[in-house]
C-alpha cells in the first residue's frame, strides 16, 4: 500500500485500498464488531497495560500538582521555558491528564469486554457435565496403566471405576459415568474456582475503579492550622482550604468544634544518633459535638474520628505571638502567627501583614530560630528543634499590600511589589531581633513592635515561650472501606486464578479374560505444575483402595515400572 | 548495646566475604559446566548428541555407561558458603534489630540487608525441591553487590524511628515487599537464562557452530525455565499485590489517603503493572516465550530502580531511606 494519492479528488492522506486482496466488505457495524473485537483482544488488553505502565513515570519524575503543589512552583521557577509546554502535556497533572484517563479507561473497557463473555462460558462450563471420555487415553501426556489380577473382569472393572469415582469425588471433582459393555470409565473434572477467581480478581479491580470514581464525589478533604489554644468549628467558612467532590453540597458537614489545647512533641537530645529528630507528636484536642465535650488526641498513624471525619496531623510548628503598636500605642495588630518551618531545626518564615491604624499599610517578614545559634559572618541559624533561646527577626515593609483589590493572596507570602522595605540586609539597615518578652521600635516613629513571652507563671527557662501550631487535615470518604474490600476480593481472586489448578482426570477400566487393565489419564487446563504428582498419587491411591475392597489384585510378579516423571524434571546433577 | 553496634556491621562483612567466597565457587561450577558437557559430548556419539538436540537439545544427557554422572563440587562448595554466609547474615541482621529494639527494616540499609537475607533465604528454601545452583552466580553476585552498596554508601547508625514508621504496618508492608523482591529476583534470573538458553536452541536449530556458553548444556531447556520462572513471578506478584493493599491501608492511616501517586507509590503501581503484563503475556499467543521473558526483566529491573535509585533520588513521601 502506499500513502500516496493518485486520485486528485482524493485528500492527500488518502490510501487506496490494496486490490490485490479481496476482502468481504465490512458495512459500519461490521467495523464496530471487527473494533470491539480488536479492543477486547488480549493482546489489546497487554499492549494498554505496558503502555499504562509507561504512562504513569512521568508522575514520578516531575511534581505533581495533588501530591506535591509546591514543587510544581518551584519546578516552574527553575525552568521557565519549558514549564509552559510540559504543562500543556499535562505533565504536572499526570493522574487526571486526558491520556491518562483514556488509556486505563481503554484498558478497563477492554477488561470489561473481556470479562463478560468470559462470564457467561464459565456459568455455563459450572452447570455442564465432565466430558466423555476420550477413546485413546495413551495419547494423553499423562498417561499411566496398571493391570490387575481378576476372576470376574467385567464386575471387577466396572466396581474399579466406582471406586474410582468415590475416589475422585472426595478430593473435589465433579465426576460422571460413561459406560459401555466391556469398559467402564469416569470423567473428572476440578480447578473450576481458577476461572471463578480470575473472573473475580477482575471484577474486584472494575469495582475498585468505580468506587474510587463515584466516592470520590461524595469525599471531602480539608485543610486548618491550629494554634495551641485555637477552636475549629466544622463549617466551610472555617477551612483554610477545601477540597470537595461534586456531590458534596454545603450542608453536608457535620456540626462539632475542637479545640487545640496544647500540641507535644519530643526531639532527640543532643549528642544522641538522630539529634534533634522529632517524634511522638501529639495534638492534644477537646471536642464538643452534640453538646458534649471530651478530649482526644491527633497522632501520626492515629487519626481521630469525630462523626465519620478523620482527623489528620499534617504538620507542626511554632506560632509567635506578635503585637503592633502604632504610634499612639494602640494595638493595631496582635497574632499567634503560624511560620512555616523551613528546615529540621525549625528555622521558620512567618508574614505579618497590619492592614489597619497605621499611616499606610505594613507588613512584616519574620523568621524565627527556636535556639538561636550565630555564624562566624554574625548569621543567625537554628541548632536545634527545640525552644532554648528564641529569636525572632523582621523585616519591616510599607506600601501597599495588594489586597484590597479582593484577589486572594496566601498569608504565606508577602508580595513586595507595591512596598517600601524600611529594615534589613537588603536597605542597609539591621533587621529587628527580639527574645520572647521584647519590644523594639519600629523605624520612622511608626510605633512598636512586641515578641510576647507566653510561658505560664512562674516558668523558669524558654521551653514554653512560643505557642505551638498544629497543621490538621479533616477528610471524609466513606468509600474507602468499599475500596479495601475490592482490593481484598482482587487479592483472593488472584490466589484462586494463579494457584488452583484447573484439570480433566479420566480413571478407564477395561475387562480382560483374567484381568482388568486400568487406564488413567490427566489434561491440564492452564498452568499446572503439578499434574503429573496428582496422577501418580491417584494411581497409588486407587491401588490402596482396590486392595482395601478386595477388588482385583496387583500382578504378583513385578511389572517393568512406568518411569513416571518427577514434578520436577530438572536434573539433579550430583 | 554498643557492642551490639559494633558487631552487626562485622557480622555483615563476614557475611559479604563469605557470599563473595560462594560466588567464586559457583563461578567455577558454571567453567566446570562447560567442561563436564563438552567431555560428554566428546565421549558420546554424534548421533546421540543430535537426538539429544532433537528433543530439546538441552536437558543434561542421562547418566550412561559411558560416562560418568558428573558431581558438581564446586557447586556444593558454593550452597555451602551461601549458608554459611546466611548464617552470619542473619546475625548481623539480629544484632541490628536488638541494638535498634525494633524490626531491623526501617532505612535503606536495613532494607537492603533484610531483602537480601530473604532472597537467600528462599533460594536456599527451594533448592531443596529443585536444584537451581545453576542460579547460585547469579544470586551471590547480586548479594554481595547490593550488601557492599548498602554497607559502604548507605550505612547509618541506628536512631530512634520517625513518627509514620511507627506501625504494625512497618512490620507487615515492609517485610512483605523485601519478600516479593526476593521471589521477583529468582524470576528474573531464570528469564534471563530462559532467553541465553532459547539463543543456543535456535542456535542448534540452525545447526551453528556455535552455540554459546558450554554451561547451558546442563541447564533445563528454556520452556521448563519459562515455566520455573513464572511460578516464582507469580508468587512475587501475589505478595507485591498485597504490599499494595498494605501500603494503601497505612498511608490512610499516616497521611491520610490511601493513594495519592506519591513516588514510591507510583512505581510500585508500574512494577504491578509491568508483572501483570508478564502474566497476561503468557497466555498470549506470539508473546509467550521470549517477549515475556523480556517483561520479567524489566519488571525487575523497575523492582532495583524502585528500592535504589527512587529511595536515595527520588524526593517523595517514601523518605525513610536515612541518608542526608
Amino acid at each position: 500500500m502506499t500513502t500516496e494519492s493518485t486520485d486528485p479528488l482524493r485528500p492527500s492522506d488518502h490510501v487506496d485500498g490494496d486490490d490485490s486482496i479481496t476482502q468481504p466488505r465490512l458495512g459500519f457495524v461490521g467495523w464496530l464488531r471487527w473494533g470491539w473485537r480488536q479492543l477486547t483482544s488480549m493482546r489489546t488488553a497487554l499492549i494498554l497495560l505496558l503502555v499504562l505502565a509507561i504512562a504513569a513515570i512521568p508522575g514520578s519524575i516531575f511534581p505533581q500538582r495533588m501530591a506535591d503543589p509546591n514543587g510544581v512552583t518551584q519546578w516552574q521557577r527553575d525552568n521557565p521555558d519549558l514549564f509552559p509546554v510540559l504543562d500543556a502535556l499535562k505533565m504536572f497533572d499526570v493522574y487526571l491528564s486526558p491520556w491518562f484517563s483514556a488509556i486505563y479507561l481503554l484498558l478497563f473497557t477492554s477488561l470489561v469486554g473481556c470479562v463478560i463473555p468470559r462470564i457467561k462460558h464459565h456459568a455455563k462450563a459450572l452447570r455442564s457435565r465432565p466430558p466423555r471420555t476420550p477413546a485413546r487415553l495413551r495419547r494423553l501426556a499423562d498417561f499411566r496403566a496398571v493391570e490387575r489380577v481378576s476372576t470376574d473382569a467385567a464386575a471387577d472393572a466396572a466396581s474399579a471405576v466406582d471406586i474410582a469415582q468415590k475416589q475422585l469425588k472426595a478430593l473435589g471433582y465433579r465426576v460422571e459415568r460413561y459406560d459401555d459393555k466391556r469398559s467402564f470409565s469416569v470423567s473428572a473434572e476440578r480447578g473450576y474456582w481458577r476461572e471463578t477467581g480470575n473472573l473475580l480478581f477482575h471484577i474486584a479491580l472494575v469495582g475498585v475503579l468505580v468506587t474510587v470514581g463515584v466516592g470520590g464525589g461524595f469525599a471531602y478533604t480539608g485543610q486548618r492550622v491550629l494554634v495551641e489554644g485555637e477552636t475549629f468549628a466544622n463549617t466551610l467558612l472555617d477551612y483554610d482550604s477545601m477540597n470537595r467532590g461534586r456531590f458534596v453540597g454545603d450542608g453536608a458537614l457535620t456540626p462539632y468544634s475542637m479545640r487545640l489545647d496544647s500540641f507535644d512533641v519530643t526531639y532527640q537530645p543532643f549528642g544522641e544518633p538522630g539529634s534533634g529528630q522529632a517524634g511522638d507528636f501529639s495534638a492534644n484536642m477537646t471536642v464538643s459535638e452534640n453538646g458534649d465535650e471530651r478530649t482526644g488526641s491527633v497522632r501520626v498513624n492515629h487519626p481521630l474520628d469525630i462523626a465519620g471525619d478523620k482527623i489528620y496531623l499534617l504538620g507542626n510548628g511554632y506560632a509567635p505571638t506578635i503585637t503592633v503598636r502604632n504610634a499612639e500605642g494602640d494595638v493595631v495588630y496582635r497574632n499567634s502567627v503560624p511560620f512555616l518551618p523551613q528546615d529540621n531545626n525549625l528555622f521558620s518564615l512567618g508574614i505579618v501583614k497590619v492592614t489597619d491604624g497605621m499611616p499606610e499599610q505594613l507588613g512584616i517578614r519574620g523568621l524565627f530560630y527556636p535556639t538561636t545559634g550565630v555564624l562566624e559572618s554574625g548569621a543567625f541559624f537554628a541548632a536545634y528543634p527545640d525552644l532554648t533561646n528564641p529569636t525572632l527577626t523582621l523585616d519591616v515593609f510599607e506600601g501597599d499590600l495588594g489586597i484590597n483589590n479582593g484577589d486572594p493572596k496566601s498569608v504565606y507570602v508577602l508580595d513586595t511589589t507595591d512596598l517600601t522595605q524600611l529594615t534589613g540586609r537588603a536597605v542597609g539597615k539591621d533587621s529587628i531581633e527580639l527574645s520572647p518578652g521584647e519590644t523594639a521600635d519600629l523605624p520612622n516613629g511608626l510605633g512598636t513592635v512586641t515578641f510576647e513571652d507566653e510561658s505560664p507563671e512562674g516558668a523558669t527557662d524558654m521551653s514554653q515561650s512560643v505557642k505551638r501550631f498544629a497543621s490538621l487535615q479533616i477528610h471524609h470518604d466513606q468509600s474507602s472501606v468499599w475500596v479495601l474490600v475490592f482490593a481484598l476480593l482482587a487479592l483472593g481472586g488472584l490466589m484462586l486464578a494463579l494457584f488452583v489448578p484447573r484439570r480433566r482426570v479420566w480413571v478407564k477400566a477395561s475387562a480382560g479374560e483374567d484381568a482388568v487393565s486400568i487406564e488413567y489419564a490427566g489434561l491440564a487446563r492452564g498452568e499446572d505444575p503439578t499434574l503429573a504428582a496428582a496422577v501418580d498419587d491417584l494411581v497409588a491411591g486407587h491401588a490402596r483402595l482396590l486392595d482395601a475392597a478386595g477388588v482385583t489384585a496387583a500382578r504378583p510378579v513385578a511389572e517393568p515400572d512406568d518411569p513416571a516423571p518427577a514434578a520436577s524434571d530438572t536434573p539433579k546433577v550430583d | 548495646m554498643f557492642e551490639l553496634t559494633v558487631i552487626s556491621p562485622v557480622l555483615l562483612w563476614t557475611a559479604i566475604a563469605i557470599y563473595a567466597a560462594s560466588f567464586v565457587a559457583y563461578a567455577f561450577d558454571l567453567a566446570r559446566r562447560s567442561q563436564v558437557a563438552a567431555e560428554v559430548r566428546a565421549v558420546r556419539t554424534p548421533e546421540l548428541v543430535g537426538v539429544g538436540a532433537a528433543s530439546g537439545g538441552a536437558q543434561t544427557p542421562p547418566a550412561s555407561d559411558t560416562a560418568p554422572a558428573p558431581r558438581f563440587v564446586m557447586a556444593r562448595i558454593g550452597t555451602s558458603l551461601m549458608v554459611l554466609g546466611w548464617v552470619f547474615h542473619l546475625a548481623a541482621t539480629v544484632t541490628r534489630s536488638i541494638s535498634a529494639g525494633r524490626v531491623p527494616w526501617a532505612n535503606l540499609y536495613e532494607f537492603a540487608m533484610i531483602g537480601t537475607l530473604l532472597i537467600v533465604a528462599v533460594y536456599l528454601v527451594v533448592l531443596v525441591r529443585v536444584d537451581l545452583r545453576f542460579l547460585g552466580t547469579f544470586i551471590a553476585g547480586l548479594v554481595v553487590v547490593l550488601l557492599g552498596l548498602a554497607a559502604t554508601n548507605f550505612y547509618v547508625d541506628v536512631t530512634p524511628l520517625m513518627d509514620p514508621l511507627k506501625s504494625v504496618w512497618l512490620i507487615i508492608h515492609v517485610f512483605v515487599a523485601s519478600l516479593s523482591t526476593a521471589f521477583f529476583s529468582l524470576a528474573f534470573a531464570l528469564s534471563v537464562l530462559q532467553l541465553m538458553q532459547s539463543r543456543r536452541e535456535r542456535l542448534i536449530a540452525e545447526k551453528a557452530e556455535k552455540t554459546g556458553p558450554g554451561f547451558l548444556r546442563t541447564l533445563p531447556a528454556s520452556d521448563r525455565l519459562e515455566s520455573m520462572a513464572y511460578r516464582f513471578a507469580i508468587i512475587g506478584f501475589i505478595l507485591w499485590t498485597f504490599t499494595l493493599i498494605a501500603g494503601s491501608i497505612w498511608a490512610q492511616d499516616a497521611w491520610g489517603r490511601y493513594w495519592g501517586f506519591d513516588v514510591k507509590e507510583t512505581w510500585t503501581f508500574v512494577i504491578w503493572v509491568i508483572y501483570a503484563g508478564y502474566i497476561h503475556a503468557r497466555a498470549t499467543r506470539g508473546w509467550r516465550g521470549n517477549p515475556s521473558a523480556w517483561l520479567s526483566i524489566v519488571g525487575f529491573s523497575a523492582v532495583i530502580f524502585n528500592f535504589t535509585i527512587v529511595n536515595v533520588f527520588f524526593k517523595g513521601l517514601h523518605a525513610y531511606s536515612g541518608l542526608s
